[in-house]
């Protein structure tokens, strides 16, 4: 068997690259509570791969079969309720999962020199993730599917000149019709998922070329021989890692963080089925009342709300009283998040040592996004729209307002090592 | 990189002809992906502009028809329902026709082309229920207008413009789609005047 193994080794050096990756990579040893998100994005990726694959083995593509497919799927497909309900409740795991990854990421700096490309990456991640979301939520093709499609891409009828040629462009059709729906399905079964899993394995590439940060937002990786030997952490690590740097406050990623993640997979799991058993549509947050009829162009839902995860971006541009104005400040927010690493001047990573002001402008940040969240999802009333522009304010007045401070930041003293 | 002696003129001569010439290719093999997205013979059948003749309407008569799946009504206004139009400017939402509900071409007192013919969709602007016609019954609904549609989902209502009423669910005039007139007595929905 060892002899098979070698041979194997030989022609395609697996057991390094598991080494490399999971058994002797350098893992800070001051992960806390927020570093289980990126392993937890993972494991809902692999739940919405699988749950897809099994749903599109009973769903009908078309304009004529898809709504009834789907009540085909829930009441008669053995088991046929549960896979979608993995996959409808999957969609919301992942943005809560993603959105809290992403927090952390700023409130660690882990975006800063040298983990820009990192972050990157992940943004592209994020955008994927949400073209997939969007194009997903047609399939159905309940009421809320047909409506909401029709308000995002009558946003690109707002382009001067080609933006109704490209609306007619996108649907295939002078209305959202099954050619619609059917490129959206190859769209989201066979190209989105594809780039988004190169994406992954890039965005894991990118960590472990430049390490994992951690919430001192200190360098684990001191230069070779800076550091005593005694004080050197006393794992096996990679030689890609060893031979370069003198690793410190260090834990192997396998077996230390895979066992530790494994519980916060068991807790996040606890929550999940709770959602998918009891309340699979989210109280109408996750699968919306409109979309229990089927998609009919003559007949407008009441309110067209997105889905929640959309909420802080439908805001932005429903706030802008400009159509084509509100499109190009809801991309601007997104674009804002790409340049972060860019906005953040300073060199200081993690909250925990940075200004108060930094500390202020994170948590106002924070409350605005939700507001944004909230808003989102509620009917446009004067009031509405007036808090919008405020939080608005605020989500794009973080970015402003850290290009000034962070550049002359008062901030404490990085400690060497990690703090426990 | 070998020692060996390089035409280094050559060399970037030769790669950038292959890149033009690959992102030739490129290019090309990118119009057939590109141009598979446009709307198929089929879509482009049934949303084909529709023609409607009017020749024999008689005034005040309403004429149904279907474009892309929605009802479109074509009325023969009178001149008398022409002059009444101004005339409940303050009852309405949107008098002026500032929303882009219609053509720029409609944008105009009466919202068509000819005063005469109204060419509107039957589609409620609130939820998409079709307004039904009342023809010297509308007072009924507003005082002092004779003609208009009442939505009968929810009591939105219309003027003989499509224009709605304050006070009403549905919150933007009727739609008019583009049209234009071949000849005196057919209407072309789907295609604006000098576009075909």
């Amino acid at each position: 068997m060892n002899n098979f193994f070698a041979w194997i080794e030989k022609r395609l050096p697996l057991m390094d690259a598991m080494n490399k990756h999971a058994a002797q990579y350098p893992a800070p040893k001051n992960f806390n509570f927020w570093y289980v998100f990126g392993i937890l994005a993972s494991v809902v990726l692999v739940n919405q791969i699988l749950t897809g694959i099994w749903l599109t083995m009973n769903y009908e593509p078309s304009g004529d079969g898809a709504f009834a497919s789907i009540e085909y799927i829930m009441r008669d497909v053995d088991y046929g309720w549960l896979l979608r309900y993995m996959h409808s409740t999957g969609a919301s795991a992942f943005f809560i999962v993603v959105y809290l990854h992403m927090f952390r990421g700023m409130m660690y700096g882990s975006y800063q020199k040298p983990r820009e490309l990192l972050w990157i990456f992940g943004m592209f991640i994020f955008l994927v993730l949400m073209a997939e979301a969007f194009m997903g939520y047609l399939l159905p093709w309940g009421n809320m599917s047909y409506w909401g499609a029709q308000v995002i891409i009558s946003l690109f009828g707002a382009i001067p000149v080609i933006g109704d040629d490209l609306t007619i462009w996108i649907k295939g059709d002078y209305v959202i019709s099954g050619a619609t729906l059917n490129r959206f399905f190859a769209l989201h079964v066979i190209a989105l998922p594809l780039v988004l899993v190169v994406l992954v394995f890039l965005h894991i590439l990118a960590l472990h070329e430049v390490g994992s940060n951690n919430p001192d937002g200190t360098d684990i990786k001191k230069p070779k021989g800076s550091v005593p030997p005694e004080e050197q952490s006393k794992f096996k690590y990679h030689k890609q890692y060893s031979e370069k740097y003198d690793i410190v406050d260090a834990v192997p990623f396998h077996p230390y963080y895979t066992v530790k993640d494994l519980v916060a997979v068991v807790v996040f799991l606890f929550f999940f089925c709770w959602v998918m058993f009891f309340a699979p549509e989210g109280g109408g947050y996750f699968i919306e009342a409109p979309n229990f009829e089927p998609a009919n162009g003559l007949k407008t839902p009441e309110h067209i709300v997105p889905v929640w995860y959309f909420g802080p971006f439908f805001t932005i541009l429903r706030v802008v009283p400009d159509k084509l104005f509100g499109m190009i400040t809801m991309f601007a927010a997104i674009g804002m998040l790409f340049a972060l690493p860019w906005f953040d001047r300073g060199t200081v990573k993690s909250i925990r040592y940075r200004s108060k002001a930094h500390l202020l402008n994170l948590t106002q940040f924070a409350i605005s996004f939700i507001v944004l969240g909230i808003l989102g999802t509620m009917p446009a009333t004067d009031l509405a729209n007036m808090i919008g522009r405020i939080a608005s304010l605020g989500y794009f007045g973080f970015f402003i307002l850290l290009w000034f401070y962070s550049k002359n930041e008062q901030t404490k003293p990085v400690p060497e090592r990690v703090t426990g | 990189m070998s020692n060996a002696p390089v035409n280094n003129g050559r060399r970037r001569f030769l790669t950038a002809a292959t890149s033009v010439v690959g992102g030739v290719g490129v290019v090309g093999v990118a119009v057939p992906f590109i141009g598979s997205w446009n709307p198929s013979a089929r879509a482009k059948a049934a949303g084909a502009p529709v023609e409607i003749q009017v020749g024999k309407m008689q005034p005040g008569q309403l004429v149904r028809a279907e474009w892309r799946g929605k009802p479109v009504y074509v009325i023969r206004r009178t001149e008398e329902t022409l002059q009444a139009l101004p005339k409940h400017d303050d009852q309405l939402r949107d008098p002026q026709s500032v929303e882009p509900q219609q053509p720029e071409y409609a944008t105009n007192e009466h919202r068509s082309i000819k005063p005469e013919y109204m060419v509107a969709l039957g589609v409620c602007t609130h939820l998409g229920c079709a307004p039904t016609y009342h023809k010297g019954t509308f007072e009924e609904q507003v005082e002092g207008v004779k003609d208009g549609f009442f939505c009968p989902c929810h009591g939105s209502k219309f003027d003989m413009a499509g224009r709605v009423f304050q006070g009403v669910p549905a919150p933007l005039n009727l739609v008019v789609p583009e049209h234009s007139y071949p000849n005196e007595d057919t209407i072309l929905v789907g295609v604006g005047p000098g576009e075909a």
